[in-house]
């Protein structure tokens, strides 16, 4: 099988973000990038693809030439190849833009099937997914939590507002993943050592099409300090007061 | 309490390849993820996780610089640094764990073994499939190992054991142990399987110190080995000596490691913690103790790093090893035992790391050559004097 996983670099959890002097972008000075915790999922769902079936994985990634890191630690996990769309303002695509050049490298590449993450975690808008799906004319099924493929076609379980659907489709197909998908491995240091040796790909990712612009990016709002009303029985008149009254909850 | 933030404050990460840095991230999530919600348990009972032995060797870290034809990686010195720094960030017991397995048990079978003892061992004990132990000191004889009397008699093409060793790390959990015996041509080492006959190995109780790690003696009577048994190609002590190189390298991170834990800890507890009206981290004295342990530490990190990239070059010597061995588990200690104070009542709980690493770090200081000992091997590279008599 030849199978594809879309994989974006994102500011590491430990961030403290802080918006640049533009205010539209994040001050990407010090800032440390990982892979996105749901790319991780697809990525191991794609091995674990290949182990089943056979074939090769490749990891794709719309970025700069430094998210080679990010691939060679897919690449440590078994996935044989990583392919990087450079672009130096990748980071201002919005996902339609994303999903085209994706697209285009997707069909050269020829992928029976692709594994996206279900958002990722830094823009948190779960489109790029849906997207190349449209684009590409094939099925998708997102947030998938459980998925049984087969040579051409495949059964995958999703998560839906309160119960679980499960879907059948034809592949060439997208799956989104969600997180029970599976569990990431640890790429072990043979893993490491073997990454080395595997190939990356770069070209440059075609130009941007955005059909919509960041205007402005804001922090939200510092929380409020919290507020000490009293200790044990007697403190809970004024903390229904204060709940009925000041937060109006009650 | 915040996620672990490694303090790195000469920037040294760019001294590190991406491959050193992404074993080390990997290493740390493993541990992070897998060992630190157990810690706290295994020390308080006194036991090592075994259960995770098998994800270690998965992981790779045992004998991760041996070949890979051997099971092992065939990673660089300074790799192998970084993961006992991660592994220790844990917990000195599992640190001391791997360090044995692979500097103790892995290298002396892939430095002085036949090639037969390497295909027969190595692969398992590089998965975790087998454990190994190395019995060295004596009840009589610790700083002075040449001393030891623990003997091997040739009978036949066999050899008979008789002794006693004494704090054996992983001792009772392993299925081999490495011994070293006094036979009439001088020391040799035996692979000796633990269910032989004649072999038992009583576990040593009531430590205060690198509780999560299982320390027992072991018993040797009349202990029959055959003829392959025997470590072919090295004879003194020179053999014992040459893994102990190994595994004090491995220390000189890992006790870094120890005290990075310490620092993190502190450092984010006196920032929360407020006494008289403001965060502690706003007071001189633990501001004091915060700036000479991140020099202290970062003092020890270079030492390390230096150590091993000489290593790597070949350029590595035992008094090189000494004086890290020495001055950073000193380090380490030092600052465990000055960050506790930062924390305070919570400091002598297990809800929080830093006094347990104080604890593991006095075994630290004495196996694998005590302080003073480091010191006069140090002294007698300079002076050309022993001063050991
Ligand atoms: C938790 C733990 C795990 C261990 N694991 C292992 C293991 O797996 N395998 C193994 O073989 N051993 C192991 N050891 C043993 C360890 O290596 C010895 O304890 C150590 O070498 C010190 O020996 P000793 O305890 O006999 O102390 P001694 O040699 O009796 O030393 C006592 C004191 O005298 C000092 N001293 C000794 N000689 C001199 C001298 N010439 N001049 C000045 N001062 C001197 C020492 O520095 C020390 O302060 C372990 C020890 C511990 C605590």
């Amino acid at each position: 099988m030849n199978i594809v996983a879309c994989m974006k670099r994102v500011p590491t959890t430990e961030l403290v973000a802080k918006v640049g002097a533009d205010g539209k972008h994040l001050d990407a000075s010090g800032v440390q990038y990982m892979v996105s915790f749901y790319d991780e999922i697809a990525v191991e769902e794609a091995v674990k693809t290949k182990e089943k079936h056979g074939g090769e994985v490749t990891v794709l990634t719309l970025g700069p030439s430094d998210a080679a890191k990010e691939l060679r630690e897919c690449l440590a996990k078994g996935a044989d190849k990583g392919v990087i769309l450079t672009d130096d303002s990748w980071s201002d695509r919005d996902a339609h833009s994303t999903a085209e050049a994706l697209k285009a490298k997707i069909e050269e590449l020829g992928a029976d099937v692709v594994f996206c993450g279900r958002v990722a975690t830094d823009r948190d808008s779960a489109s790029v997914g849906p997207m190349l799906a449209t684009m590409l004319g094939w099925a998708c099924v997102t947030d998938v939590v459980e998925l049984d493929l087969e040579a051409d076609k495949g059964t995958a379980k999703r998560e839906a507002d309160g119960g679980i659907e499960t879907y059948a489709f034809a592949l060439p197909a997208v799956i989104t993943c969600q997180k029970d998908l599976n569990e990431p491995r640890y790429a072990g240091l043979k893993g490491i050592m073997a990454a080395k040796k595997k190939p990356i790909d770069e070209s440059p990712a075609p130009a941007a099409s955005n059909q919509a612009e960041v205007l402005a990016l804001e922090l939200p709002p510092a929380r409020p300090d919290g507020r000490i009303l009293g200790e044990g029985a007697a403190a809970v008149p004024a903390l229904i007061d204060a709940l009925r009254n000041e937060a109006k909850v009650l | 309490m915040e996620p672990y933030r490694q303090l790195d404050f000469l920037q040294l990460d760019d001294q590190f390849t991406e491959e050193e840095l992404m074993v080390r991230d990997t290493v740390r999530s493993w541990v992070n993820e897998r060992f630190m919600p157990v810690v706290m348990e295994h020390w308080e009972a006194g036991t090592f996780p075994m259960e995770l032995a098998p994800e270690l060797g998965e992981l790779g870290v045992f004998g991760p610089t041996i070949p890979e034809e051997y099971g092992g990686a065939g990673m660089s010195s300074v790799t192998y640094g970084l993961i006992c720094q991660e592994l220790e960030r844990g917990d000195s017991g599992l640190r001391s764990f791997v360090s044995v397995q692979g500097s103790l048990v892995m290298y002396p079978i892939f430095a002085y073994g036949s090639e037969e003892q390497k295909r027969e061992w190595l692969p398992k004990l590089a998965s975790g499939e087998a454990i190994g132990c190395f019995g060295l000191t004596e009840p009589d004889f610790g700083s002075n190992p040449g001393g030891m009397l623990t003997t091997a008699k040739k009978d036949g093409d066999d050899w008979i054991l008789n002794g006693r060793k004494m704090w054996i790390t992983n001792g009772g959990v392993s299925q081999i142990a490495i011994v070293w015996a006094r036979a009439e041509e001088g020391i040799r080492g035996f692979i000796v399987p633990t269910d032989a006959k004649g072999f038992s190995a009583p576990e040593q109780k009531h430590k205060w110190s690198l509780r999560a790690s299982m320390t027992s003696e072991l018993v040797l009577e009349d202990v029959r080995v055959p003829a392959s048994a025997m470590l072919p190609n090295v004879r003194g002590l020179k053999g014992p000596l040459g893994c102990l190189t190994q595994a004090r390298y491995g220390i000189c991170w890992g006790a870094v490691g120890s005290a990075l834990a310490c620092f993190d800890e502190a450092l984010s507890y006196s920032k929360e913690r407020i006494v008289f009206d403001k965060p502690l981290a706003g007071f001189q004295i633990p501001q004091k103790k915060l700036a000479d342990a991140a020099t202290d530490i970062t003092l020890g990190q270079l030492l390390a790093l230096r150590v091993g990239r000489m290593k790597d070059a070949g350029k590595m010597e035992p008094h090189h090893i000494n004086m890290a061995k020495r001055n950073n588990c000193a380090m380490s200690l030092k600052t465990a035992r000055d960050l506790r104070d930062v924390l305070g009542a919570n400091g002598i709980t297990l809800e929080y790391h830093t006094g347990r690493h104080m604890c593991n770090m006095e075994s630290v200081i004495t196996y694998e050559g005590t302080h003073d000992i480091h010191t006069l091997a140090i002294g007698q590279h300079l002076t050309g004097l022993a001063a050991f008599r």
